[in-house]
């Protein structure tokens, strides 16, 4: 044993840590740098789940049922691995509407009826005391345990301020106290309470895992020794399988998983750590999958410390429960016995903390503040945050005091894990009103009231009554032969049902009923207008953004009223700043210019949902505003101009895309056309030039002729043979000009034929034969012998051929021309080389060629072409599929090449008949 | 949208499949009086089916889009 002043001491050390946690997150949230922020430390806060039930019960269970201590943890596991689909939708809906209990949400799915909100909160006050009374015994017997000389049991005798529950509890009051209701927040969130609640889980996980390695490691050597040992006994080894000799109950299995599964959604202690207090949805990400890890770490060395323990107290009869503790205790290793106490204070401490806190804003929000607005003198008071925090205060002792009693009546007849499972039970029943709530959207608030009446009715009857009848403070005959001695009306086989345990056969009549009603009954009537406007807007939360969310609310506010009611509720101060960022908001000059329009009533009674609970703040909001009543049908035309408006921003959205997209096309299209502006002046200037230079010559000999009456023949012959000559150049040029624009513009005509190209190439080389002659250059063939016929226009091959052959012959030297006509085929058309071995292409003017009035070669030979032939000829090679280019320069003279594919000309103009325009 | 929805259905899957393993009869395919690697069999498959559930789990969620 330990001495009680130590014990005392590391216990109110640890509570003060506690605070120095608490303080720490609140001042770090004020400077914004929010600790809690963060998915590990929400996966921390979730794991409040465990307390001391799983601390020492959960030993306690294994040391008798084996693995019946899982099913509670692998309900958490299936509910997270739908965490994602439903607690956040249960997250969002909650956030939106400022829902702050399970009270609020349930009352506020159903047309915000004060009423339900009072009936649940009456079941989770009823259905919680168990369970709050479950921690102050953990935390009672472990301070026995530890303080006490070995044997003594743990005994109510002795006049009841000697009683160590009761300290416990009134300082875990004070303790909730200085957490949860040190001011009033619109959101109910509880910064400093989750770091310190997470710090907590840490805590008792550590300490467990430490115990599991002393007493894997330190009483035994390693679990395989554990287990060998174990399984030389046999009531130890039937531990360690599923039937343990008898036929297993899949039943109650199924059972337990189902009801903790529910549990750790809508216990309220959950709730209030998952939801109201989530600061990003996100955090569910990496919390879905934490939260389970840690479950299946604390329970990792539950069988090990339970077999351990039975082997090494044997019959000693220490109650398994305290194995936890008892084991180091006996063993000797007292300081890890009191990090073992504090972990199971960690525990226990902290689900009465949250629960606490969570029960105590049920309470105000959902039972005392409906009935003291009532009263003239509280509705008339100026400002009422005091009393809200007056009364959530006298809440927290009141819950905890309760506790005490429930302890004191049948604390001493329950395992631990026994008085939890009751509590399980009893929130299990806002299964079908929450869930139901959230996907369907016919739930009535009759359906909802009738569902839950029957449900907790039938858990009251069938597990409540009977568990404290069977803790000796009533007479035990009704369990046995019935209600009134009607066997039909057992407790535990209701109707003659048995084969069930107690707790699988409550949970299937109750959770029966209560769903069976909650659809039933809202089937008997339409949902009302509150209702169904409700129920869009939780069933359809996430189809809406904040700023098409319909409101349903039609009537004439007075925005000083509305002013003077928020700051009754939530203080002066809290009052002006939030109408301050509501104007900054709406775009309104100063709170002075706020229009008192729907929006506005609407923000005004959530923030006071928040404070006060959404049933009570519909009642404040009604007395102050003159409303007009909404039939289902004004809901459904809300809910149509609401989701026309969001029609129309996102068509306003798409439209404003595509003009956008329609601007930048246009804007390339511009740059597209000035470029070609460009290009049309240059042009033209190009062909003004070409036309002035023969026109010039024209002019001038034909004015010397003029002038000069009397020439001599001879040189007034030789003029002429140059105008003549000028004149040809010129038409030639102009024809040029025309078939480039046709061709350009499409409104050339081609006339396609199959074509024998070797005569093509032939007829083209005898064509140039002359011109090659007087420059003294030689042409050779280098050509295949036989060649299928081609698909395209003959004339216009054949303009191309000369072009290239006249332009080579242009470009050979005086003496030793050499010029190369080259055909290859292969299987996807024919190339055409014509190789000259003249000087070659420049490489700066190798991109140039193509291009209009860009003429090769320098000097006198500038002149001899028009500069329309090589782009010309491209055009037509590219009018019938192939291309044209300008192979690289080996230095021995430009060979320019053309491609043509069998397929042919592509345009299909060749039905067309031939132009009349002729192209040199 | 369609990632999303996919990520919806993934989850539902792993659920049914949770469903099933934590329940009869496929629970009492580990039901036997044995000691596998000298840790008895039916514990040792209940933690071992959990823990691949939490990673399966977490691999899902945590690629889960914003």
């Amino acid at each position: 044993m330990l001495s009680p002043p130590l014990v005392l001491g590391v216990s109110f050390a640890y509570l003060l840590l506690l605070f120095a946690v608490a303080g720490w997150a609140s001042r770090r949230a004020l400077q914004g740098r929010s600790v809690i922020g963060n998915a590990w430390v929400y996966a921390l806060s979730m794991a409040v789940y465990c307390t001391a039930w799983t601390y020492f019960g959960s030993v306690g269970r294994a040391a008798s049922g084996g693995v019946w201590f899982l099913p509670i943890y692998l309900g958490p596991m299936l509910a997270m691995l739908l965490a994602w689909l439903v607690l956040r939708k249960m997250i969002r809906i909650s956030h939106t509407y400022r829902l702050t209990s399970i009270a609020d949400f349930i009352s506020s799915r159903h047309g915000k009826s004060p009423l339900l909100a009072g009936l649940v909160t009456l079941i989770v006050v009823i259905g919680i005391v168990p369970y709050i009374a479950l921690q102050l015994k953990a935390i009672a017997s472990g301070y026995h345990l530890m303080t006490a000389p070995a044997g003594q049991p743990l005994s109510g005798v002795g006049p009841w301020w000697r009683d160590s529950a009761l300290y416990v509890a009134l300082a875990l009051a004070g303790f909730t106290m200085v957490f949860g209701t040190r001011h009033l927040n619109a959101t109910e969130r509880h910064e400093g309470m989750v770091a310190a609640i997470a710090f907590e889980s840490l805590v008792k996980l550590l300490a467990f895992l430490a115990v599991g390695v002393f007493v894997t490691w330190g009483l035994f050597a390693g679990p395989v020794d554990l287990f060998a040992r174990a399984s030389a006994q046999p009531e130890l080894a039937r531990l360690l399988t599923l039937d343990q000799g008898k036929p297993f109950p899949y039943a109650q299995w199924g059972a337990l998983t189902l009801l903790s599964m529910l549990s750790v959604i809508f216990l309220p202690r959950q709730f209030q750590v998952m939801v109201v207090e989530n600061v990003d949805e996100r955090h569910l990400k990496r919390a879905a999958w934490v939260f389970p890890l840690y479950l299946l770490l604390i329970n990792l060395f539950v069988l090990p410390i339970a077999l351990g323990g039975l082997m090494y107290f044997g019959d000693r009869g220490v109650n398994a429960d305290t194995f936890v503790l008892s084991l180091p205790l006996d063993a000797g290793w007292h300081g890890l016995a009191l990090v073992a106490f504090v972990g199971g204070l960690s525990a226990a401490t902290g689900m009465v903390i949250v629960e606490a806190i969570a029960v105590s804003t049920m309470v105000c929000n959902d039972l005392v503040m409906p009935l003291l607005l009532r009263l003239r003198t509280v509705s008339q008071r100026q400002d009422l945050t005091g009393l809200l925090l007056t009364i959530r205060r006298i809440a927290i002792v009141a819950v905890l005091l309760l506790g005490y009693v429930y302890y004191h009546l049948a604390g001493e007849a329950y395992a631990l894990v026994s008085i939890g499972l009751i509590s399980f039970a009893a929130v299990a029943q806002f299964a079908p009103a929450m869930l139901g709530g959230m996907y369907w959207k016919g739930g009535t608030r009759e359906g909802a009231l009738a569902g839950l009446l029957g449900g907790f009715g039938l858990w009251i009857f069938t597990l409540m009554l009977p568990s404290i009848a069977k803790s000796g403070w009533w007479q035990t005959g009704f369990i046995e032969h019935g209600l009134l001695g009607m066997a039909l009306l057992r407790p535990e086989q209701l109707f003659g049902l048995t084969g069930l345990d107690p707790l699988t056969h409550s949970l299937f009549w109750s959770l029966l009923v209560n769903a069976g009603l909650y659809v039933g009954v809202s089937l008997l009537r339409a949902p009302s207008a509150a209702e169904a406007s409700q129920a869009l807007l939780f069933v359809d939360v996430f189809d809406r953004t904040r700023s098409s969310r319909p409101v349903f609310w039609r009537g004439r506010a007075q925005l000083a009223d509305l002013q003077s009611l928020t700051a009754r509720f939530l203080g002066a101060l809290r009052s002006q700043d939030l109408f301050e960022a509501y104007a900054r908001e709406h775009g309104a000059a100063n709170v002075a210019a706020i229009q008192p329009d729907a929006q506005l009533v609407h923000h005004v009674e959530t923030q006071l949902a928040g404070a006060i609970g959404s049933a009570s703040a519909r009642v404040m909001v009604a007395s102050v505003v003159d409303e007009e009543d909404l039939a289902i049908d004004d809901v459904l035309r809300i809910l149509d101009e609401a989701s026309q408006l969001r029609a129309y921003s996102q068509a306003l959205e798409e439209k404003s895309q595509s003009l956008q997209r329609a601007t930048a096309e246009l804007r390339a299209a511009n740059e597209r056309l000035e470029g070609l502006d460009r290009l049309k002046d240059d042009f033209m200037s190009s062909v003004t030039h070409e036309l002035r230079t023969p026109l010039t010559s024209i002019r001038a000999l034909t004015e010397l002729m003029v002038d000069d009456a009397d020439m001599p023949a001879p040189q007034r012959q030789q003029f002429l043979t140059i105008v003549v000559a000028e004149t040809e150049r010129l038409s030639r040029l102009v024809n040029q000009v025309l078939d480039m624009a046709k061709i350009e513009s499409g409104h050339a005509e081609w006339h396609s034929s199959d074509v024998d190209l070797l005569a093509l190439l032939h007829q083209a080389a005898q064509t140039v034969q002359e011109l090659l002659r007087e420059r003294g250059a030689v042409l050779v063939l280098e050509l295949p012998t036989t060649l299928p016929l081609l698909r395209c226009d003959p004339d216009r091959l054949t303009q191309v051929l000369l072009n290239l052959l006249s332009n080579a012959a242009k470009f050979v030297p005086e003496t030793g021309g050499r010029i190369v006509l080259r055909l290859l085929a292969d299987a996807q058309g024919v190339t055409v080389e014509v190789q000259d071995n003249g000087p070659g292409v420049p490489a700066e003017q190798r991109a140039l060629v193509f291009e209009k009035f860009r003429q090769g070669g320098t000097g006198s030979r500038q002149l001899q072409g028009t500069g329309l032939g090589l782009p010309i000829s491209r055009q037509i090679i590219e009018h019938f599929g192939g291309h044209m280019a300008l192979r690289p320069d080996q230095g021995q003279g430009a060979c320019f090449a053309f491609t043509l594919p069998w397929a042919g000309s592509s345009n299909g103009a060749a039905a067309r008949p031939r132009a009349q325009g002729e192209a040199s | 949208m369609r990632d999303r929805s996919l990520s919806s259905q993934r989850l539902v899957a792993l659920f049914a499949a949770a469903l099933l393993l934590f329940n009869f009869p496929l629970l009492a395919l580990w039901d036997h009086d044995l000691l596998v690697w000298g840790l008895p069999l039916f514990p040792t498959a209940l933690f071992i089916i959990w823990a691949l559930l939490i990673a399966a789990l977490a691999v899902l969620m945590e690629r889960l889009p914003d």
